[in-house]
């Protein structure tokens, strides 16, 4: 960490492939101060959504890096990973039922977007194809105060979907 | 104490055959078709006898019991929902009449809590419940100890859910598969719904909520989830991440919840076979853990005579 408490921080878009989009999405973060380390533009590697990968180094307070994802994300830039160290909660969940049938990438999307959380690690297990119920664990991390907003997005949509959760304990039991 | 008992099953006869050894006298043993009375004391090996052959407990109606010279009742016929009959008309005629009353049942205190404190209040008789939580567990009598102390509290309440849990993640071996051994080795019942689908834990979990925040709860009011048909697939993927499965009772913030839940493979609530565990949380003591067997004649009769123990001196005149 340098002076100032700034600190660098890494962020990792995901982008229209359209021209102006990767200038629109660097903006706020001239704009509130940031410094800008580095970008790596992912051009062949593109997302199921056929979105483009942005990943962007940059050096800020913790201040103005929450101003920074904040207007990308109101900016409709989608962030999908925003430093490690934003990612302060961490919680894993077991999913049961025809997961694969009920749109698994379709539920990992919502969970994602009920901000500030992503999808850390996934496993999927159906020992008997598609036909019985599989399972999966699923280990989602969240920035601070954003686990409990993760787990409600998990209970709804396996409520709509017909899918069991096997929650972990509330907080501070073992 | 005289006492009557009220159900003759595992835990009614283990109350009469282990009565005496506390320094206590039967005086009316019944069950739903027929009833035993003697003001001396009757026979526990008679009355054992009797029952194990298949006959009748004594040659008196039911309602004879009532008629006895006793100072506690103890309830111990099966738990029934809702109105919680015949356990609850057993524990109003108790109290009416100025006896104490020790359940093991759950209906009453689970469905009717706020009626029967209602009925105490009106008596001379006390009302305990030990046994109706966590078998031979001292969960409630903790929770009195501690003096409103506790906050919250969560645990494994259901012998034979562990149990399946326990032997799927152990022997990688389904859940049909499992069920049907617990059958046969006695530790489920040939309708395991009440145990499997969450409702016996939630009853627990019940319980503890109307003791811990003086409130009125039911059964209505919690969120249930059993483990019915949990595939060995989740209990594999828990095990991969160093976590295992456990149906947990939860009673926080006001809410009470039953489910299944991930908790560390060698964590405090991960306890095995039909083993129970409850872990209460203080203001100023901490987490306490209590385990043990939360099922069984002998052990559930313990907290019934634990609790008869702490009665104050006789209601009756």
């Amino acid at each position: 960490m340098s002076d100032a408490g700034t600190r660098s921080y890494t962020v990792r878009l995901e982008l229209v492939d359209e021209p102006g989009e990767l200038l629109g999405a660097l903006e706020p973060i001239a704009d509130s101060g940031g410094n800008l380390l580095s970008i790596f533009h992912e051009r062949g590697n593109v997302t199921p959504r056929g979105r483009i990968p942005v990943e962007v180094d940059l050096e800020a307070t913790e201040a103005q890096f929450e101003t920074i994802v904040d207007a990308l994300r109101s900016s409709g830039v989608n962030v999908i990973r925003a430093g490690t160290e934003r990612y302060s909660e961490e919680l894993t969940v077991v999913l049961v039922g025809h997961l694969v049938e009920t749109d698994l990438s379709d539920s990992l999307q919502r969970f994602r977007e009920c901000g500030g959380v992503s999808v850390a690690d996934l496993s999927l297990s159906a020992p008997a194809g598609t036909e019985a119920p599989s399972s999966a664990r699923l280990r989602l991390v969240a920035s601070e105060g954003r686990s409990s907003k993760a787990l409600s997005a998990v209970r709804e949509v396996a409520a709509e979907k017909g899918l069991r959760v096997v929650e972990p304990l509330t907080e501070g039991s073992a | 104490m005289n006492v009557a008992v009220l159900g003759a099953g595992a835990v009614g006869t283990s109350v009469v055959e282990l009565a005496g050894e506390y320094g206590h006298d039967v005086v009316a043993v019944a069950d739903s078709s027929s009833a035993a009375v003697d003001d001396d004391g009757l026979d526990a090996a008679a009355i054992l006898e009797a029952k194990r052959s298949g006959g009748a407990v004594g040659d008196a109606a039911p309602e004879a019991a009532f008629d006895a010279a006793y100072d506690v009742l103890v309830e111990a016929t099966p738990t029934t929902l809702g109105d919680a009959e015949p356990g609850f008309s057993h524990v109003r005629r108790a109290l009416e009449a100025d006896r104490h009353v020790v359940l093991a049942n759950k209906g009453p205190v689970a469905e009717r809590y706020e009626d029967v404190r209602a009925l105490e209040a009106d008596s001379a008789g006390t009302v305990l419940f030990e046994a109706a939580v966590g078998g031979a567990i001292p969960v409630l009598s903790t929770i009195a100890d501690l003096n409103g102390q506790v906050t919250a509290a969560r645990g494994v309440l259901n012998g034979t859910a562990n149990f399946v849990l326990s032997r799927m993640a152990a022997e990688g071996l389904g859940y049909e598969h499992v069920l049907a051994e617990a059958k046969d080795l006695g530790v489920a019942e040939a309708d395991p719904s009440f145990d499997v689908e969450g409702t016996d834990a939630a009853l627990k979990c019940v319980i503890l909520a109307n003791v811990l925040y003086q409130e009125t709860y039911t059964l209505e009011d919690a969120e249930v989830e059993g483990i019915a048909d949990l595939p060995g697939s989740a209990l594999e993927l828990a095990a991969e991440d160093g976590r295992t499965i456990r149906l947990v009772g939860e009673v926080s913030d006001g809410r009470v919840r039953v489910g299944p839940r991930l908790v560390p493979e060698n964590g405090t609530l991960a306890v095995s076979g039909t083993l129970n565990i409850v872990q209460l949380e203080t203001t100023h003591a901490g987490r306490l853990n209590i385990s043990g067997r939360g099922a069984g004649g002998p052990e559930t009769a313990s907290a019934v005579l634990a609790d008869i123990g702490r009665l104050p001196p006789a209601g009756r005149n």
